[in-house]
């Protein structure tokens, strides 16, 4: 490994950043902070900029829009947009779709993925290995190698176009990440505990319940909270799946406004930014779950 | 770590004691199996079976045509279109958030951080990952807006600055499929943004300033630190990446429905045409039987590389 610093590290020099503050900084180094934090800051705002002009266009008249553009401000802030919006769509039967849909999936892909792992991980099934190998080749399938067997399996099971056909393939391709990843986990669990627990009497049941799942518990809660969003972003098998609006999910009830150009653009921006706000509150409440959770699955 | 879990001397623990209290190991695994098949494992099969027939869905027969669907394939001028256009997804979705990603990550943790404060680091990242959280479907929305030729975002723009002569953005078969990229490297920015900050609080703050008092600066720090401490993240983002960039789909259907001029078709959108609007069933199949394959040997490829790069670094 080329580090420069190896040597340096050795010498072991005591750091004092307080000394380092003290410093008076020169007009040369000043500008070049400035301008890296202009730089990287234009870009944030670049990034931001759609949702912020989707704000602001979400609420004004489809006229106000019509006449103004996209990058006047409003002449009036109005509801009359998001009315339009809920008029097409069945937006609360949507939302709750997507919030059944989003948590069952959450919490049956993590329960499965608990048990595969727990089978693999420490019971050491026969071929526990290979299976791990195949079930990270599902991950990694692209859902229209599925879709077209799926949709007639859902046909024949009387689940299309019911949540529970959506609720069923995405518990289960979760479930097949989570085996992937918190098998790697399991094997951090020390033996002795659970020798311990195998002495004191305590069943394979018992150990899963009072010992492997609740060290396990900081990983299946960052996990939750990733596949809550990730189900609820969910996009082609639920457009399949789903083309009954009474068992749509909040992006998929948007997207059958595609191409329907008789409608205000203020509507669709209505539509766009009601259903991004669920991710978007789920996203600030559990941001720092997630932060440490986007950690946990790079080192998967 | 007491237990490499996938350990070659099997430790008999458990495994002579079938039907011990508590359950057979089987049967916590039955589940996921069950599901698996059921979910996976038997519609790929099925998958792989109609792409060897004639099919037009429903209760149409079903005819074997053997590989016939694969041959037409191989020559079939829309489908090498649509994987030339994958290359340009990866550039949109792999090569250029990566680099972009790991210049921003690093400007971020070591020099922004420390000049203006970890709080403007974390706003500044949360920023670029917004993007991420958001359904595809929405963005694919805002997107349609911003990128619409008469009164989009994009061109009002540009109009404001003077630039009169703008392009028709998702209706030029030249540039549609940039319009479509720029698209993709806006959600894609922030997944590496927030994996390289992670990685980079792993690396020892020590080696960083040891350098510092070295008079290394920000670029040799870059080059000689933070590049290959987190090089096992910037692989996993460009594996993960690279899958995804071959399972495009969402943006293409909302933003172009492949046009215009089938210029911006992908594979994924071109199998779902076959399934879904051209009732050739057989053919989608094919075609997505192949994906899987391309995808499937990407990723292999990918960890092999990285077996060796490993193997070459000890």
């Amino acid at each position: 490994m080329s580090i420069p610093s190896d040597t340096a590290l050795s010498r072991s020099r005591p750091v004092r950043p307080a000394e380092k503050r003290r410093r008076r900084r020169t007009p040369r180094e000043q500008l070049t902070r400035w301008g890296v934090l202009a730089v990287v800051g234009l870009m944030a705002l670049a990034t931001a900029l759609p949702f912020l002009l989707l704000v602001v266009n979400a609420f004004r008249s489809g006229t106000d829009y019509s006449t103004h553009g996209p990058l006047s401000w409003p002449e009036a802030w109005t509801l009359e947009s998001v009315r339009g919006y809920l008029g097409r769509v069945d937006y609360p039967v949507a939302l709750w779709n997507s919030i059944l849909i989003s948590s069952v999936v959450a919490v049956v892909g993590v329960v499965l993925g608990l048990l595969a792992a727990y089978s693999i991980g420490v019971g050491r099934v026969r071929g526990g290995g290979g299976l791990l190998a195949v079930l990270l080749l599902a991950t990694m399938l692209p859902q229209e190698a599925l879709i077209y067997p799926l949709f007639y399996g859902a046909q024949a099971t009387g689940t299309l176009n019911t949540v529970w056909s959506v609720i069923i393939v995405f518990s289960v391709l979760q479930g097949a990440f989570a085996t992937y990843l918190l098998s790697s986990v399991m094997a951090t669990v020390p033996v002795e505990l659970l020798e311990a627990a195998r002495l004191d009497g305590a069943n394979r049941r018992q150990i899963l319940v009072r010992i492997v799942a609740p060290l396990l518990r900081p990983t299946m809660g960052v996990l939750v909270v990733f596949f809550f969003i990730w189900t609820w972003n969910e996009f082609y098998i639920p457009l399949v799946l789903l083309s009954d609006p009474a068992s749509q999910t909040v992006p998929i009830a948007l997207s059958t406004l595609r191409g329907q150009y008789s409608i205000d653009i203020t509507v669709l921006n209505a539509g766009s930014l009601l259903s991004l706000l669920p991710t978007l509150v789920f996203f600030v409440i559990f941001q720092r779950t997630l932060s440490r959770g986007v950690t946990a699955g790079a080192v998967k | 770590m007491t237990t490499p879990q996938m350990s070659t001397q099997r430790v008999p623990r458990g495994q002579h004691r079938r039907g011990a209290r508590g359950g057979s190991y089987w049967l916590y695994l039955a589940p996921m199996l069950v599901g698996f098949t059921a979910v996976v494992a038997v519609p790929f099969v099925a998958n792989v079976w109609v792409s060897l027939h004639r099919w037009r869905g429903g209760q149409a027969p079903m005819s074997w045509t053997g590989l016939d669907n694969y041959r037409t394939l191989a020559t079939d001028h829309e489908f090498w279109t649509s994987l030339g256009n994958s290359l340009y997804m990866i550039v949109a979705v792999v090569v250029v958030p990566t680099l972009v990603g790991l210049l921003l990550a690093s400007v971020l943790f070591d020099y922004l951080g420390k000049q203006f404060g970890a709080r403007t680091a974390a706003v500044l990242r949360a920023t670029f990952y917004l993007p991420q959280i958001v359904p595809i479907a929405v963005a694919g929305f805002i997107w349609a807006w911003v990128l619409d030729s008469r009164e989009g975002v994009l061109t009002v723009g540009l109009q404001l600055l003077g630039l009169d002569r703008t392009p028709d953005w998702l209706g030029d078969p030249d540039v549609a499929l940039y319009s479509v990229m720029l698209m993709l490297i806006w959600l894609q920015i922030g997944y590496p943004v927030v994996i390289f900050m992670a990685a980079l609080q792993r690396v020892d703050p020590e080696l960083y300033e040891a350098a510092e008092l070295d008079g290394a600066g920000w670029l040799s720090r870059f080059r000689h630190i933070t590049v290959p401490q987190i090089r096992p993240e910037v692989f996993v983002v460009v594996l993960t990446a690279t899958v995804n960039s071959l399972k495009v789909f969402a943006p293409i259907l909302i933003l172009t429905a492949g046009g215009p001029e089938n210029s911006t078709v992908v594979p994924s959108y071109y199998s779902y045409r076959n399934f879904f609007e051209l009732s050739r069933v057989g053919y989608g199949s094919t075609i997505s039987t192949v994906m899987s394959v391309i995808i499937f040997a990407a990723a292999s490829l990918l960890l092999v590389w990285q077996r060796r790069a490993d193997r070459q670094e000890a």
